[in-house]
């Protein structure tokens, strides 16, 4: 089985470290992982994205062309991303910052109000991690929330250790959205 | 060791420590500027010497320098910093001293872009600086060949006195993966008492020099060396075949490239085509004898070679085929990357007779 993931928003909503996890997770479960950043001009425009791929056999090209899932945390992310989601495959909308729903009736379309959850959390910085908590929790996902707290504590300096029960949380919250 | 994950520039660096490398000059460029900034933080906690040189000039006769005493050093850059270094490299090479170069390859000509790309191939293993020498040329494709083929390529620099160059891209160098520092064996080399590392009267004085007026003698320092590339060529070659076996169209790629290869050879197996890969792992020793192997089987109808340059592999790879059988090209340039589905299109065009 090979999951590959688009994650997109803005520089600064953690699109990079929440890809980095979920790679490290994987990595963590024994599969094969890549994580490939887009850099450069690509950024500007509002779309710092990333693509995760994790597999059970070797990984390719790291370049997520034909996406199983995309996770958009803004509007041009979403309207750059949303034709690369395979049939049947997922697409989660952060809704807090996109007004508008998906064009697509072929693939499963989850919106969640990730920035007011965080609020609600407490930071709105973990906006990703409910996301991320959202992807995890839907069916078919090969990498478990532990094994992305896991990754968390390896990830996080000795210094940040206490943001650890914060993410936990916003992951739970990502999860019980899909299942409401 | 376990497996931690991380960027190919990060594995790049943390592999030269870890193989024993105490020097580091460079300038920053990007797509490689994690290597310097690693090698700023860690090499002092090692007992090292990271310097951000003033230019890529300086940056690599400083490694002259340190490569002639005798010490384990390293540059990296990109496109254009590489091309800046071409006459140091010129002189490193014949003055036979040991040293790794990393390319983190850029878009070109000129400044280029910043995306990755392949179109320094012609540089890099064909010369790229002034007469006649060559570079020893290592392509890898994983996060882990890196690492793996950079504590390699001190031991071969060291062995055969000659410059390594580990030819990676932008791609390779920003990407993250899983990789495991492993216990190695490191070759048996020779002393370096060739380094110059101050007389004391105890053995003949070391001399470090690319300059010899008379012909006569410089043809004979020249052939010398090349004897020396006859030796690598037997001994240091690597390629990598992958389903070649009854496979009907062998595509040929390095790098980021091969890893795009191996996903194009899934799609087209769904449809019932064979597609083989060979890849080299030395661009220069060029793996040519292992097309020569595969060109006279029957089940090999045509040969494809798949690069992010205009066409430049593809040169070494017609050369080998020696027109026995078809030898194609497919490339994207400027930072493109290619698409498996259009790479699978061209090797559908190939078997149709549409090429």
């Amino acid at each position: 089985m090979t999951e590959q993931i688009i994650m997109a928003g803005f520089g600064g909503q953690g699109v990079m470290s929440m890809g980095q996890l979920l790679a490290y997770a994987g990595m963590l479960e024994g599969k094969n992982v890549s994580w490939l950043p887009s850099y450069g001009p690509e950024m500007r425009g509002g779309t710092a994205n990333c693509c995760v791929i994790i597999s059970d056999d070797m990984v390719g090209s790291p370049i997520v062309t034909q996406a199983t899932a995309v996770i958009a945390l803004n509007k041009p992310s979403l309207d750059k991303f949303e034709d690369t989601v395979v049939p049947g495959g997922l697409l989660f909308i952060n809704s807090s910052l996109v007004d508008r729903k998906s064009v697509r009736d072929d693939i499963q379309v989850y919106y969640i109000p990730a920035n007011e959850e965080a609020d609600r959390l407490g930071n709105s910085k973990v906006a990703n991690s409910v996301m991320l908590g959202a992807y995890l929790a839907r069916a078919g996902s090969s990498v478990t929330p532990e094994s992305v707290i896991e990754a968390l504590k390896k990830v996080l300096g000795s210094s940040k250790q206490d943001l650890i029960p914060l993410n936990e949380k916003a992951l739970k919250r990502g999860a019980e959205l899909i299942n409401e | 060791m376990s497996k931690v994950l991380m960027k190919g520039n990060e594995a790049i660096a943390e592999a030269a420590i870890q193989a024993g490398c105490r020097y580091f000059f460079g300038y920053p460029i990007t797509p490689q500027n994690e290597i310097p900034a690693y090698m700023a933080k860690r090499l002092p906690m090692v007992g090292g010497c990271f310097l951000q040189a003033e230019s890529e000039v300086a940056a690599i006769n400083m490694v002259y320098g340190a490569a002639g005493a005798g010490a384990r050093v390293m540059t990296s850059s990109s496109s254009p910093g590489i091309s800046l270094k071409q006459e140091g490299i010129s002189y490193i090479a014949g003055a036979e001293l040991p040293c790794l170069i990393v390319n983190i390859v850029r878009g070109g000509p000129g400044l280029g872009g910043i995306q990755p790309a392949q179109s320094d191939y012609f540089q890099a293993v064909k010369g790229g600086g002034h007469g006649d020498y060559h570079l020893i040329v290592l392509a890898p494709s994983t996060i882990q060949e890196m690492v793996d083929l950079v504590q390699e390529g001190f031991d071969i620099a060291d062995q055969y006195r000659n410059p390594v160059m580990i030819l990676g891209d932008g791609m390779l160098g920003q990407m993250m993966e899983p990789v495991e520092f492993k216990e190695r064996k490191p070759r048996q080399l020779p002393p370096k008492d060739w380094a110059t590392t101050g007389w004391k009267g105890d053995r003949p004085r070391a001399v470090i020099n690319s300059l010899f007026i008379d012909p006569q003698v410089l043809e004979e320092h020249v052939q010398r060396i090349y004897k020396k590339y006859e030796a690598i060529k037997a001994n240091e070659t690597k390629v990598e075949c992958y389903n070649c076996e009854d496979a009907e169209i062998i595509v040929s790629a390095y790098g980021t490239t091969a890893r795009i290869v191996r996903s194009v050879i899934e799609l087209a197996a769904k449809e019932g085509i064979k597609v083989g890969l060979i890849r080299p792992i030395t661009l220069w020793p060029f793996p040519a004898d292992t097309f020569s192997s595969w060109v006279e089987r029957d089940h090999v109808k045509a040969f494809l070679t798949v690069e992010m340059s205009m066409g430049q592999m593809v040169e070494d790879v017609t050369l080998s085929v020696g027109g026995r059988k078809p030898s194609y090209f497919y490339g994207r340039t400027g930072g493109m990357v290619p698409n498996p589905f259009d790479i699978l299109d061209e090797i559908k065009k190939i078997r149709g007779g549409n090429r």
